[in-house]
């Protein structure tokens, strides 16, 4: 199992998994927006996405979790 | 003159605006959205009138709100900054029907530079030199690869309707061209509602040179010298300098010439007034017409602290009708000025850094203005651009004005969110900067971080 957090405070600007998905160490999960910059935040593990605890065009903060793997 | 100017953007652009109005006696009306109203942009001014929520396109962006906002206020101008509203030319048209002036250029040479492409075929044709490239948009990968072969490799892929250096991309070889053709159109598609791209000869080493433009309702037009702003990242701008170093101390003073020749006849070809900017790229002492900013530029300070022009100022009286009369004999440089862009990122790893500025003591020193758009114990918000402000130094000579920038950079303190400051740091002491060796891919190989 590993939390995946926003690495940085922005707001979501799409989410590229759906829940069960299989994914690839290394594979954008999702991208985040922050001063007009897109930023992927990436599988650190390969697993199955558990949880998505996002929504696109949600503001998030640096640390907040964004989905659950496992 | 206009009674009362609506100043439809944000932070230290919105507060010159309104100085500058102020100064000439216009009442001014700040916009802002949710996420802004504390700033010192909406208490300056005359009043003050709520967007919306913080987004950008609920905002910043949303075009019924702003002239909602004109309508409620009596105001009878409105100045887009630059960014957000300055180029769209449905905002300029949406004014226009409203009965309101856009202070900016005239809604036809603002679609005479919308399509990129046709720009560059446009002042081709009125003998600016241009970089070569592909005769408009690329329809598919098989005329993409013979119009690139007979360019010739590296090619730069850009997108038609779009800025900002988005979507760009190089092949260095034909193999590679067709997946850069695809992530290209891709990024124009999501960013501009556009797909359609084209193809220019990519230059690894060149300079980036512009020259400002003014011009009247009348067709009367002066250039005011040249900027350079080589030094940037990822397509942005970091740091520029009036004049540039290559015609320091009268250097290549003809090609100079030609370089202002050049811009005027591409002002002309779009049929241009008010203030705008020329670019080129520079390479090998040649230059090429890149693309026309039809819009007042970030960096317009360094030109206005060198030639003594007030580029707002004239905004404002050319849009109110007002005719020119500045000389361009009487447009000369006095001294050197630079601008540092300090940006809300990491200046290492290069990612935003949005939060609260627990300590903002502006820098002291000769020379030395900042243009912010936040005061100590503010938020900056995630929401928008991450330059939060602009250190301009300026100096009689161009060493004086770095060894100026050094102190200042050295006593600028912001804690809270981490700033580019100490990446202008590095710039302002590189060996290749203090003798001007400049060049776009710069930050690539100098002022790296130890």
């Amino acid at each position: 199992m590993a939390d995946v957090a926003a690495h940085i405070t922005g707001t979501v600007w799409k989410i590229e998994v759906k829940v069960g998905q299989a994914v690839e160490a290394g594979e954008t999960l999702v991208i985040l927006e922050s001063m007009k910059m897109e930023m992927p935040i990436e599988a650190p593990e390969a697993g199955t996405v558990k949880e998505i605890r996002c929504k696109e065009a949600q503001a998030v903060n640096e640390g907040d979790t964004l989905l659950v793997l496992g | 003159m206009f009674k009362k100017l609506l100043i439809a953007n944000r932070g230290e652009i919105a507060r010159r605006i309104n100085a500058v109005a102020q100064a000439m006696n216009i009442a001014t009306v700040a916009v802002y959205s949710d996420a802004d109203k504390e700033l010192p942009f909406v208490r300056e001014a005359s009043q003050s009138i709520r967007l919306g929520p913080a987004p950008p396109k609920e905002s910043y962006l949303n075009i019924p709100a702003l002239l909602a906002a004109a309508k409620e206020t009596g105001a009878e101008a409105i100045h887009p900054g630059y960014g957000f509203v300055s180029e769209s030319a449905d905002f300029a048209k949406a004014c226009a029907d409203a009965g309101l002036v856009f202070v900016g250029p005239p809604a036809e040479a603002m679609a005479r530079m919308k399509d990129k492409s046709e720009a560059r075929q446009l002042v081709a044709k009125a003998g600016v030199p241009i970089v070569p490239g592909s005769h408009g948009v690329v329809p598919d990968v098989p005329s993409a690869l013979a119009e690139a072969e007979r360019i010739g490799y590296p090619v730069l892929c850009k997108a038609a309707g779009g800025g900002g250096g988005i979507g760009m991309a190089v092949a260095q070889r034909p193999a590679e061209l067709e997946k850069v053709l695809r992530q290209c159109t891709d990024r124009a598609q999501a960013a501009f509602g556009r797909a359609g791209v084209y193809l220019e000869r990519y230059f690894a080493k060149p300079r980036h040179i512009e020259v400002q433009i003014l011009g009247d309702l009348r067709g009367r037009r002066i250039h005011g010298l040249e900027r350079e702003c080589s030094i940037q990242r990822r397509h942005q701008k970091v740091v520029e300098e009036a004049g540039s170093p290559l015609f320091e101390n009268g250097a290549q003073g003809a090609l100079q010439q030609r370089l202002f020749d050049a811009a005027l006849q591409a002002a002309a070809a779009f049929g241009y007034a008010n203030a705008g900017t020329v670019e080129f790229l520079w390479s090998d002492g040649a230059f090429y017409f890149i693309e026309m900013n039809a819009r007042l530029q970030v960096e317009h300070p360094i030109t206005e602290l060198t030639t003594g022009l007030d580029l707002i100022g004239w905004q404002l009286r050319i849009a109110a009708g007002e005719e020119l009369t500045v000389v361009q004999d009487s447009v000369r440089r006095t001294g050197h000025a630079l601008e540092f862009r300090i940006c809300a990122e990491d200046p290492v790893k290069f990612l935003p850094s949005p939060g609260t500025l627990k300590t903002f003591t502006p820098p002291r020193g000769e020379g030395v203005r900042l243009d912010s758009g936040y005061e100590q114990g503010q938020l900056v918000t995630p929401y928008y651009d991450s330059m939060i402000a602009k250190l301009i130094v300026s100096g009689s000579s161009r060493a004086e004005a770095i060894e100026r920038a050094d102190r200042a950079l050295s006593t600028f303190q912001v804690e809270g969110i981490k700033t580019n400051i100490p990446l202008h740091l590095r710039i302002v002491r590189d060996a290749a900067f203090k003798s001007g060796q400049l060049d776009t891919q710069f930050l690539e190989n100098h002022a790296r971080a130890p």
